[in-house]
């Protein structure tokens, strides 16, 4: 699988990111600056956790307006994955790639600590978990209330794009909702961690199941 | 120079936990009274030229594009002077 991980000023999960891609087998991912308007030929963009712009303004919106997202979007227009966790999904959501808005947490505390999370839905970041499969990942957020109106929940629900619910909302999120997909499906957005779920030395292991799919499915 | 003045404010309806947390503290400090207390922010330009409706409409294209959210945010600009 070929990768690319976008880095903004204030993107701080990127070598994490790279680490898990490699884990799973996939090529040497390639860091495009958020400055750049082209990317490389890849089956995976990753927008990774940080924070973006000091989240000056709104988590993710200055971010989401940078030179190298009209490629982003052309990318997942074309098909292509993209993933972003965390400050990633906060941009995706900014982008206007994914519905809805990541708002400032119910309890207004940080949160960092482990959390988990069902697999909704079988997709390409999915394949490798089974269905209703509870994984823990580290969760690391100030700003990951998901709220959309009304309608885009229902549609977000009768579409079967809610990939990922956690078991335990830690955030408020509307319908526990801790992972949200495009129409199509090969845009993910997913607020707690995959990536720092991968090696003995974290929590666990569970995320290595979220790359191995990707891997499979580019 | 125009001076403009955007006023940014979470729809009716969306969950503002700092308006809470805030109106909470009010409580705290014996402020009986507060029915409900809602957070936003404000954004001061200063844009060059001097046809104000021209500002306003191009102060209303920069809330759009970048200013507010408006999926749950929505914003009033005025033309200061």
């Amino acid at each position: 699988m070929r990768s690319a991980i976008v880095v903004f000023p204030g993107s701080n999960r990127e070598r994490d990111a790279a680490r898990a891609i490699r884990l799973v087998g996939g090529a040497e991912p390639v860091f495009v600056w958020h400055t750049e308007v082209e990317l490389p030929p890849v089956d995976l963009v990753m927008l990774p956790g940080g924070f973006a712009h000091g989240d000056y303004l709104r988590a993710g919106a200055i971010a989401a307006r940078s030179p190298v997202m009209r490629a982003v979007a052309d990318h997942a227009a074309r098909g292509g994955f993209v993933l972003g966790v965390c400050n990633g999904f906060q941009v995706l959501t900014e982008a206007r790639l994914l519905p809805g808005v990541l708002m400032r947490n119910a309890g207004l505390t940080f949160i960092c600590k482990q959390v988990s999370l069902r697999v909704e839905r079988p997709g390409p970041f999915t394949e490798r978990y089974t269905r209703r499969q509870v994984l823990t990942f580290p969760a690391a957020h100030h700003d990951g209330n998901y709220q959309a109106d009304a309608d885009t929940l229902r549609r977000l629900e009768g579409e079967g794009r809610i990939v990922f619910r956690y078991t335990d909302n830690p955030n408020g999120s509307q319908n526990d909702i801790a992972g949200i997909s495009s129409a199509k499906g090969n845009v993910l957005g997913l607020m707690p961690h995959p990536e720092n779920a991968v090696e003995a030395i974290h929590c666990c292991t569970d995320g290595l199941g979220l790359f191995e799919s990707i891997c499979a499915a580019a | 120079m125009i001076r403009a003045r955007v006023t940014i404010t979470l729809k009716p309806g969306v969950l503002d936990p700092q308006g809470k947390a805030i109106e909470g503290a009010l409580g705290g400090l014996g402020f009986a009274g507060v029915a409900s207390a809602r957070q936003g922010k404000v954004i001061d330009l200063k844009l060059e030229g001097s046809d104000r409706q021209a500002a306003e409409a191009e102060v209303a294209k920069m809330c759009e594009a970048l200013l507010a959210n408006t999926v749950v945010e929505r914003y009033q600009i005025a033309i200061v002077d």
